[in-house]
């Protein structure tokens, strides 16, 4: 078998023009591919990194039901304190989970004593809510342009710039918070402007901040109760697992009528960015099945051509005794051939071209986010894969073409003019 | 003892309705180590003879013996290794793979049908081209060689396996009459040296010559009972 392959190497090597083109046609394709990959890759892994380490978290927990009438901000849908602890064991049994924090998501009105407009506001234990969601800072703008060591404070409260824009309001700036709480009784609050905060893709890159204590002073909450837990895990290719065992641990935690109490979800469920990520994974396996067929008709053809040029060599070749599995495993071999040096060549060029577009540095706005930058990278598994794809199909193109010159008849093929 | 042994043996091509009767109950015998050729016009029945004594094709009728086997009754993979292990082949256009060096154009029967090693290989290659005259050629491509050269080139690539016949349809038509003869006495040269049987075809009465058996064939039929040279008819 490796005589027969390095006979198909030198024959791919002194057919130089048909290897030549063929080769450039899916080193080409390949490259379109790895490089599309590592766009789209880049593109989605930073806009999920952005979506669930800067606001929504990786995991959500709830009580049954929040996350249906999620767009009303609910609070008769809280989680009270005994029920907070039955969590928290589960999260601290869980090795998998990293950090949670515990949260409370409502609607207020906002007032610059001018002017007054609803806010969504979402309020969080800064300390807690920095190791789930470690760059929110990222996208926050602070007095004098320092980050502070604690993101917020008692009395703090940090509002979107749209909306710090449309009232005209700076940081340092008095501001008033008014509410409903449970009951449907008001109270409000004085708070002091500690920070800015950039708009994100979604509804919930809209929401403000406030310490949670003042959340439940403003929402007069008697005994300390939350909205949410988000929740952030030590490996993200893990996720679909954690998840699992988290949904599986939270069903256990039933009510006195026996039906579960809590609802985990993960970023894709809480985010509509995950429908654009769906898209890149779609558009991305669409790149690839369009460099499949270029791979299968380019191969299929070359090979083709191969064995009509090559009638009478093949006449020769069985004539003089070559068994016709032998020259079946020949083209099969030269097939696989060209699929491995456009391959390497492919990957080589493909590997190249992202370190080209790593340096130079591709800078691009979505949405109202503006100034982000690509990183493309691509995996060494799905080099392996995308390869083994077409080394499958460069063999699958040249099966009928190898068959049809196994079976020829040598007075035939001889005979070729 | 007769190497090839062809009894009562016909062949009739049918295209269509029509039938071409290209071999007519040919019987006839050739002994081991003889130098042989088919005469004849065009369409006598020359190649379908050298085919089917070749396993390139079958008989319609009757039986052939090359050594002991009855080659008639082989099927596909079974012609394919017996013309790989037993016979040579020579063809009018040479055939040599043009993208091979005279070097791999007589190597390939030893690596893709006998497998044999690498210095097996390059002792038999080398001592071949050696006998045929073409060791310094051994680097060149065919289209880098004459037309004589190349069919010496094809004697070699016969010959590098040790087969017991050797056949060659018209060996020396694309030749100019001295490369032809000089083709023709290489063959039998080679004949002498490595005891090997040559059957050719040819209708070139200068090549006739140097046969030592000839066959005359006219539309199908053995017309003329063999003839040796220098010895009168048979």
């Amino acid at each position: 078998m490796i005589r027969i392959f390095k006979i198909a190497l030198r024959n791919l090597m002194r057919y130089k023009r048909r290897t030549l083109l063929t080769s450039m046609l899916i080193t080409l394709g390949l490259l379109m591919v790895i490089l599309f990959s590592g766009l789209a890759g880049s593109f989605k892994e930073m806009m999920i990194g952005q979506i669930t380490d800067s606001n929504l978290a990786q995991m959500q927990i709830h009580k049954k039901g929040y996350v249906s009438s999620i767009d009303t901000s609910p609070l008769n849908l809280t989680i009270n304190q005994k029920e907070y602890k039955k969590i928290e064991k589960t999260l601290k049994e869980n090795s998998d989970v990293e950090a949670y924090s515990p949260r409370i998501k409502l609607s207020a009105m906002l007032s610059n004593f001018k002017e007054t407009t609803n806010i969504r506001l979402n309020a969080i234990d800064p300390e807690k809510e920095i190791q789930v969601c470690p760059n929110i800072s990222e996208r926050m703008k602070f007095s004098g342009g320092n980050k502070p060591n604690i993101l917020l404070k008692p009395g703090q409260i940090i509002i979107p710039a749209k909306l710090a824009a449309g009232l005209q309001i700076k940081i340092g700036d008095s501001v008033v918070l008014v509410a409903n709480n449970r009951d449907g009784s008001v109270n409000g609050l004085n708070f002091t402007v500690a920070g800015i905060i950039e708009t994100l893709l979604g509804p919930q890159g809209k929401e403000g901040y406030m310490h949670i204590k003042d959340a439940q002073s403003l929402l007069r909450m008697g005994k300390p109760e939350i909205i949410e837990i988000a929740l952030r895990i030590k490996k993200f290719d893990e996720l679909d697992n954690v998840y699992a065992d988290l949904e599986f641990a939270m069903a256990k935690l039933k009510n006195k009528k026996g039906k579960p109490v809590f609802e985990i979800h993960t970023w894709e469920k809480l985010s509509p960015f995950s429908n654009i990520a769906q898209m890149i994974d779609l558009m991305t396996i669409s790149m690839k099945i369009i460099m499949i067929a270029i791979v299968l008709i380019s191969i299929l053809n070359v090979m083709m051509m191969s064995v009509y040029e090559r009638v009478r060599e093949i006449g020769t070749m069985s004539a003089i005794g070559t068994a016709p599995s032998k020259i079946m495993g020949l083209f099969l071999a030269e097939g696989l051939a060209l699929g491995l040096i456009s391959t390497l060549a492919g990957n080589i060029i493909g590997i190249f071209g992202i370190y080209i577009l790593n340096i130079y540095k591709i800078r691009y706005a979505f949405g109202r986010m503006d100034n982000l930058l690509l990183s493309p990278t691509i995996s060494f598994s799905e080099l392996a894969w995308v390869s083994a794809i077409i080394l499958v199909v460069s063999v699958f193109a040249t099966l009928q073409p190898a068959y049809k010159a196994s079976r020829m008849e040598p007075v035939d093929a001889l005979g070729h003019v | 003892m007769a190497l090839v042994q062809i009894d009562n043996v016909s062949k009739i091509y049918q295209t269509g309705e029509v039938q071409v009767k290209a071999l007519q109950d040919v019987t006839l015998s050739i002994g081991k180590a003889s130098f042989v050729t088919f005469v004849g016009p065009s369409g006598s029945g020359k190649t379908t003879m050298l085919n089917i004594i070749g396993c390139l094709d079958q008989p319609t009728k009757g039986k052939i013996f090359v050594g002991n086997a009855q080659v008639g009754t082989f099927n596909r993979r079974q012609r394919a290794a017996f013309r790989g292990h037993t016979l040579g082949f020579i063809f009018q256009a040479f055939n040599l793979f043009q993208v091979l060096t005279t070097y791999e154009n007589v190597e390939y029967p030893l690596v893709m049908i006998k497998n044999e090693s690498i210095s097996k290989r390059k002792e038999k290659v080398l001592k071949v081209l050696e006998s045929v005259g073409m060791l310094d050629q051994k680097d060149k491509f065919p289209d880098q060689l004459s037309g004589g050269q190349k069919q010496r080139v094809a004697v070699a690539r016969a010959l590098v396996t040790q087969p017991k016949l050797v056949l060659a349809d018209e060996p020396t038509a694309n030749l100019d009459k001295k490369s032809a003869v000089n083709v023709i006495r290489l063959m039998r040269d080679m004949r002498d040296k490595f005891n090997t049987t040559f059957i050719f075809s040819t209708h070139d009465p200068g090549v006739m010559e140097e046969a030592e058996v000839i066959h005359t064939l006219e539309d199908g039929r053995l017309v003329s009972g063999s003839r040796k040279n220098n010895v009168g008819e048979i």
